[in-house]
């Protein structure tokens, strides 16, 4: 109580520091708002709601760390990397036609996976954990090119419109699988990437901002406006948009809805990769870590609602500050516990708005 | 040219009785349930490495002998996931399906809290270093050792070292100011009670007291706090993740704390990710081979360092770290207490380690009535120009604590 107390008599002694407080809130929401607008696409169009939605985002961590760590990439570049891997990951290939040709191409693809494959259990053996994770990495992508583009053709496409706990299920496994594969393939240390960059000070050196935690915030509000201006613009989101509003209707219309499935899978897939690349050069990634970032996109989605998406990014960055607020007040310890009261708290208004509405049509 | 291919011919003999020797020997198994997979995965490969290696050593010198024969070590050892109920399970089996008679110990004091009960009720002795929970020594063990300092130790001289640096500063100890931020898990609660009661004594005031949370990856709002309050002593707990954060974070927000400690650094490899970030701040840390201990095994710490990196190439680039050096102590501790017993009986061996009182290249070992070590002090290092050298205790200091910290 005492703490409480001081931690409140030190904002209003340094009020610079409430701005230090929302500067920082700021910052981390960005990300956890383009996590949170990854899953309001998926849930939205497909009504799948991805629980492995974290485990993306440190995914694309971890390629970005290890390719900077393995084959000298610059860390900024590790972003568009990352979106990339994560994108063929998640099935941005399905209906392609790389994707029918890989079809066809059985044989070969099989010979080129028992090779890769091959390569991964030598060097394994070897101890050589470059090669290891390249030769995983190979047998795994063309595994996944023979039997479709992706995640999405082997797990996703076949929870799309079935009821919520078939999708919950199999992506709750889906996580689960993810966060080992990575503790075996990259350990369970937690990882980080040090740009060098300086750290710009403001009021007497209350208020810090790292350079690389700036760029990285540029580089998330970039991403999301392209991404928005994708969905706005290109025939690609149209059709998405016009999925999501009726996939039946669509399809009478002569959208192929398979192919925006899985292109608005491996979307998400896509952007959550970058957030995770922009997150490992700021702050730090373990393989277990993703919850936290599916709870954060959870609690955000619930609050904003379906296809909000200045709801999704202003939740996000509202939920950013109020963390750390609540963590100067209460201590870190609570930071999660204020991201899910503020869900509660939201819920409970919600009911209470409805329920105003419902009085009003009887 | 001629000598050389004498000592290696001498060389290959004394190498060949070695191993008929050793291959004469009987087999005396030992079972572990160890973390080979799950977030434990890192350090619990450590110490299966230390393990083996202490297990090579003494076959190398002949292995365990008393009765006129003698026996070499082989241990059983089952992935527990990192889980504690997992442990617990396999322990049960290693005992009753396995015929395990003596147990080293798994990773991590959680792990160690899931499996004493059960070598406990089976009156299995086991010898472990990886857990340091102060918490695994009051429920009245009679069959668990432990060769490690217990976790209230780790930074606890820090403590110390601040009041000393506050005297010859012209202040008093009870000047200090110190903040604390561990984890929520028994081994940094333990920490932080050290810290609390060492502060206590020295009548310092305890000015920022947080617990991170599991999942850490950002504490600027705790680092925030401590440039407003100024303290003169910040530590921090919260294993691997915990120092990577603190120390990325530190050197962003440029905090000027004269004082830093954390637990965890090696693990982390702080020097590493961080490089000048990481300059001056003390690190906790059970052993390093920078120490004057030795024995007949294992020869000096230094030795030991250089023997084990020699066995296991993989790790040539890094340090060896404490868990690996404690895991073979724990190994001899086994050795020794099987001569001393001159008996396979697991009460007669039991009773023998509960007398050990040696001294190996890890430190003094000497079991208390409640199973921790109390021959052996924590040591603290500092990061200087990104190597660790030993500060405190004075006793066995190789290099002055740079004092305050530089911040770049």
């Amino acid at each position: 109580m005492d703490q409480i107390a001081s931690n409140i008599g030190l904002l209003i002694d340094y009020p610079v520091v409430n701005l230090k407080i929302i500067i920082d809130g700021v910052m981390i929401g960005a990300l956890f708002a383009l996590a949170a607008y990854g899953l309001a696409l998926v849930w939205g169009v497909m009504n799948v709601k991805n629980l492995a939605q974290g485990d993306f985002v440190i995914g694309g961590g971890y390629v970005s760390w290890w390719l900077v760590k393995n084959v000298g990439l610059h860390p900024l570049l590790g972003v568009p990397a990352a979106f990339v891997v994560m994108a063929l990951l998640g099935g941005a290939l399905h209906g392609t036609p790389v994707h029918q040709w890989a079809r066809s191409q059985k044989k070969p693809m099989i010979i080129v996976s028992l090779v890769t494959g091959f390569v991964f259990i030598v060097a394994t053996y070897l101890g050589d954990s470059a090669g290891s994770i390249a030769g995983y990495a190979g047998m795994v992508l063309t595994i996944l090119l023979i039997i479709n583009g992706g995640i999405y053709n082997l797990v996703i496409s076949r929870v799309i419109e079935r009821d919520l706990f078939t999708s919950l299920l199999a992506t709750f496994g889906l996580a689960i699988m993810g966060a080992q594969i990575m503790n075996l393939l990259f350990g369970s240390d937690t990882q980080s990437l040090d740009l060098g960059y300086d750290t710009l000070y403001f009021a007497d050196g209350l208020i810090d901002i790292p350079i690389a935690k700036l760029i990285g915030v540029i580089m998330a509000a970039a991403l999301a406006t392209v991404v928005i201006i994708f969905m706005k613009r290109s025939r690609m989101g149209q059709a998405i948009r016009a999925t999501a509003q009726d996939a039946r209707a669509a399809r009478v219309l002569g959208i192929d809805t398979e192919k925006v499935y899985a292109f608005t899978f491996s979307l998400n897939a896509a952007i959550c990769g970058a957030a995770g690349a922009i997150i490992v050069m700021v702050w730090v990634i373990q393989p277990f870590y993703g919850i936290t970032y599916s709870v954060r996109a959870f609690v955000i989605v619930t609050a904003a609602g379906l296809g909000n998406l200045p709801g999704v990014i202003a939740a996000g960055l509202g939920i950013g500050a109020a963390e750390q607020y609540g963590s100067h007040v209460f201590g870190i310890g609570y930071q999660q516990a204020i991201a899910v009261m503020l869900l509660l708290a939201v819920l409970v208004f919600r009911l209470m708005q409805q329920k105003r509405n419902r009085q009003v049509l009887q | 040219m001629k000598l050389t291919s004498i000592t290696l011919a001498v060389g290959a003999m004394m190498a060949s009785t070695a191993i008929a020797s050793a291959a004469d020997c009987e087999t005396i198994t030992l079972g572990s349930a160890i973390s080979l997979t799950g977030k434990y995965a890192t350090n619990g490969v450590h110490a299966k490495n230390g393990y083996e290696f202490a297990i090579k050593k003494i076959d190398e010198a002949g292995g365990i002998k008393f009765g006129g024969k003698c026996y070499n070590f082989n241990v059983i050892y089952y992935d527990d996931e990192s889980k504690g109920d997992r442990g617990a399970t396999l322990a049960e089996r290693l005992i009753s399906q396995d015929k395990v008679q003596y147990m080293l110990g798994p990773y991590s004091s959680g792990l160690t809290k899931a499996i004493a009960p059960v070598t406990e009720k089976y009156g299995i002795p086991m010898v472990e270093a990886e857990g340091a929970s102060r918490s695994l020594f009051n429920k009245g063990y009679k069959y668990l050792f432990a060769v490690l300092s217990t976790s209230e130790q780790y930074l606890a001289s820090a403590v110390t070292l601040a009041g000393e640096k506050a005297v010859e500063g012209g202040k008093t100890a009870g000047d200090v100011k110190v903040a604390i931020a561990v984890e929520n898990d028994p081994f940094s609660l333990d920490i932080r009670a050290g810290v609390m009661e060492d502060a206590a004594k020295l009548g310092m005031k305890i000015v920022i007291d947080e617990k991170l949370p599991r999942d850490l990856s950002d504490m600027t709002a705790i680092l925030t706090k401590v440039k407003l309050v100024k303290p003169d002593l910040l530590v921090v707990s919260g294993h691997s993740k915990g120092a990577a954060t603190a120390v990325r974070q530190i050197g962003e927000q440029k905090i000027s704390t004269p004082m830093i400690a954390l637990t965890h650094c090696e693990a982390a490899d702080v020097t590493g990710n961080f490089g000048a970030a990481a300059n001056d701040i003390l690190c906790a840390t059970q052993w390093s081979e920078t120490l004057s201990y030795s024995d007949p095994i294992f020869g000096t710490a230094a030795e030991y360092e250089v023997q084990f990196k020699a066995a296991y190439p993989e790790y040539a680039s890094k340090k060896v770290p404490y868990q690996t050096a404690q895991a073979s102590a724990a190994v001899y501790v086994f050795k020794d207490a099987f001569e001393r017993a001159a008996s396979l009986d697991k009460e007669k061996v039991r009773d023998a380690i509960a007398a050990t009182d040696m001294k190996t290249f890890y430190g003094g070992i000497k079991f208390s009535e409640a199973g921790n070590n109390i021959a052996k002090p924590m040591v603290l290092r500092q990061i200087q120009d990104g190597a660790y050298n030993v500060v405190a205790p004075s006793a066995f200091a190789s290099h002055k604590v740079n004092w305050p910290r530089k911040t770049n």
